[in-house]
């Protein structure tokens, strides 16, 4: 059940702690990822858009997104991603600290494929990351790698 | 995360004997889910919606939808459900026999949550139930249930 060929992940996330624990954890619980971060919402979609600097940017297979970022918002890039006929395959997974109703329905509505809450403690941080490997990395059938229509 | 909450899950398979599988498996993996099944996609819109005898159905937490399903087949099911302003919020997980780049890729274009493969075997049946109730049902927020759909 383990992905034999390297995984490409899109970590968008602008806390630089919180950036350098799911590093860590990640090369802990597989070491076939790829783990690429944008610090705000316009960088994700320069990098998901191949745009200036991410010309040569891999297509994620999956994108870790955090609501509350700079310049654009968690919830406007999600919007982006599912009205994009060529992003919108791509699972994309809230990883928030935010627990508010409102936040959760929001995320399903606008599409988002899951909803994860973002624990504070090490350990949780650590369990959490393993249980996205295991399930969304080595149980679930991601797309293939390529530009759908 | 760990809520007791007793969670309503649809499930939508026409082979009675995956029906059975998937019950058992439930009751080990997860004492607090109700698991409501429909055998094709017209009884499943129907639960939904609310119609017919199932004038009463609970709104489920969770579905899992198979593809291959008699009188309206499960993409268009998915269809159906992701289009409907009330009904596009509930985590949709395909859970099929196909591992068909095409199945794959369709039902992540329809806006699937994630998609799964049904194991041939009975003990990796129950291995792949218990992966859906620990991230599911223990790891991921779920949109808040609502009075009215």
């Amino acid at each position: 059940m383990k992905p034999i060929f390297p995984t490409t992940l899109l970590l968008v996330e602008d806390s630089p702690g919180d950036v350098r624990l799911t590093q860590e954890a990640f090369r802990e619980a597989n070491q076939a990822v790829r783990l690429h971060v944008a610090w705000d919402g316009a960088e994700a979609m320069a990098f998901l858009n191949r745009q200036g600097a991410n010309i040569n940017a891999p297509r994620p297979d999956l994108i870790l997104l955090d609501l509350n970022l700079p310049k654009m918002d968690g919830r406007q890039v999600l919007a982006q991603i599912k009205e994009d006929a060529n992003l919108k395959t791509i699972p994309t997974v809230i990883l928030t600290t935010s627990v508010a109703e409102a936040d959760i329905d929001k995320s399903y509505r606008l599409q988002a494929n899951c909803y994860l809450n973002k624990p504070v403690e090490l350990e949780a941080f650590e369990a959490l990351v393993k249980s996205i490997n295991d399930f969304w990395l080595t149980r679930v059938k991601l797309p293939q790698q390529r530009p759908v229509g | 995360m760990t809520e007791q909450r007793i969670k309503t899950l649809l499930l939508v398979e026409d082979n009675a004997g995956d029906v059975r599988l998937t019950q058992e498996a439930f009751r080990t993996a997860n004492k607090s889910v109700h698991l409501h099944a429909a055998s094709d996609g017209v009884e499943a819109i129907s639960f939904l919606r609310r119609t017919g005898k199932h004038a009463n159905a609970p709104r489920p937490d969770l579905i899992l939808l198979d593809l291959n399903l008699p009188r309206m087949g499960g993409h268009e099911v998915l269809a159906f459900i992701k289009k409907d302003q009330g009904l596009k919020v509930i985590p949709t997980v395909v859970l099929s026999c196909s591992d068909a780049e095409a199945d794959i890729v369709k039902s992540y274009q329809l806006q699937a949550n994630c998609y799964l493969t049904k194991p041939g075997l009975l003990d990796a049946f129950d291995t792949v139930v218990k992966g859906i109730s620990d991230f599911w049902l223990t790891r991921a927020e779920l949109p808040p249930q609502r009075v009215t759909a």
